[in-house]
């Protein structure tokens, strides 16, 4: 037992399939499983929950219907009528993301979402997405954004540097939110799992109910930061398509 | 100063920023009970609203958290 495994070991990426198109290093690495895993998942959960259309449901294409009317609900409410042909994009996204967190919590399995780099891709694509619909449908009248119709002119060099800055932070704040949250909480499960080993005897009461309460905490923080995310980009979205 | 040392403090210092998530995550709740004891009627409209608030805020949280984990490391 004189070997310790730092908990931030369980981030670590390997290569399963060494793959190099061009110099690019593509391989297959334990990510990439995981992340097909997600993705494979909720095309299940999907497909296999609609395989018989009853007209009242029963438990499984329930839970189909109610993740559907979730994020329909959303998209209405935060966008507004116009909104409707973005809510492909808003539910992939939600689906995505919940089912990697979700696959996560599986113990000696990898998650995907406590990279930076696969949160910040997702939010960038949000972000860069929102600007283009934004300046498609309004065209150089999307600047209009960073200072409101009703301010006075004079408190347009403070007020736009601001904005603008605000604007800039979304992707990041979006990106960091969901790696944060995931990190931490996988880190505090190590750690406190390393703690209920090492406590022996002692630690199995406490220690296997606080471990239990924990998952649970971090099963419904992996559901809310799916909802936080898609409900951020609804918002974002609204922003672009309606100026304020 | 050791750099070693020096990174243990710096962690530490930089968790003092979760302070102020602290006190908003937990005026989310308090308003959202003082509402509800107004207007129980309101609890299914702003149901809703009281994750959003928590988990922006618990973000702040974790930045602070991420820059003790990169102080760390």
């Amino acid at each position: 037992m004189a070997e310790s495994h730092s908990p931030l070991e369980q981030f670590s990426i390997h290569r399963l399939v060494p793959l190099d198109l061009g110099g690019i290093d593509t391989s297959i690495t334990n990510s990439t499983v995981f992340m097909l895993v997600a993705v494979g998942a909720a095309i299940l959960f999907l497909t296999l929950g609609l395989g018989r259309r009853e007209l009242v449901p029963g438990r499984w294409q329930s839970m189909v219907e109610m993740s559907y009317e979730l994020i329909a609900n959303m998209v209405r409410e935060n966008v507004g009528n116009e909104g409707r042909r973005y809510f492909p994009f808003i539910f992939t996204l939600f689906m995505f993301v919940l089912f990697a967190n979700m696959v996560g919590m599986i113990p000696f399995t990898f998650t995907v979402t406590s990279h930076i780099i696969v949160t910040f891709a997702l939010a960038m694509a949000v972000f860069i997405g929102v600007t283009v619909i934004g300046f498609a449908r309004h065209g150089l009248h999307f600047l209009h954004l960073f200072l409101p119709s009703g301010a006075p002119l004079w408190t347009a060099p403070v007020l736009i540097p601001i904005e603008l800055v605000s604007y800039l932070s979304r992707p990041i704040s979006l990106a960091v939110r969901l790696f944060a949250n995931m990190t931490v909480g996988h880190v505090i499960l190590k750690v406190v799992g390393g703690f209920v080993v090492t406590l022996g005897i002692a630690g199995v009461l406490p220690g296997v109910a606080f471990m239990t309460v924990f998952t649970g905490l971090e099963i419904g923080i992996a559901f809310l930061q799916a909802y936080i995310f898609a409900i951020l980009s609804c918002v974002y979205l609204n922003d672009a398509i309606h100026l304020h | 100063m050791e750099l070693e040392s020096a990174k243990i403090i710096a962690a530490g210092l930089a968790t003092i920023g979760v302070i102020g998530a602290g006190i908003g995550v937990g005026n989310v709740w308090g308003s959202y009970i003082t509402a509800i004891g107004r207007n129980p009627a309101a609890k299914k409209e702003i149901g809703a609203f009281i994750w959003i608030g928590f988990a922006v805020t618990e973000a702040i949280a974790l930045f602070a958290l991420m820059i003790a984990f990169i102080a760390m490391g």
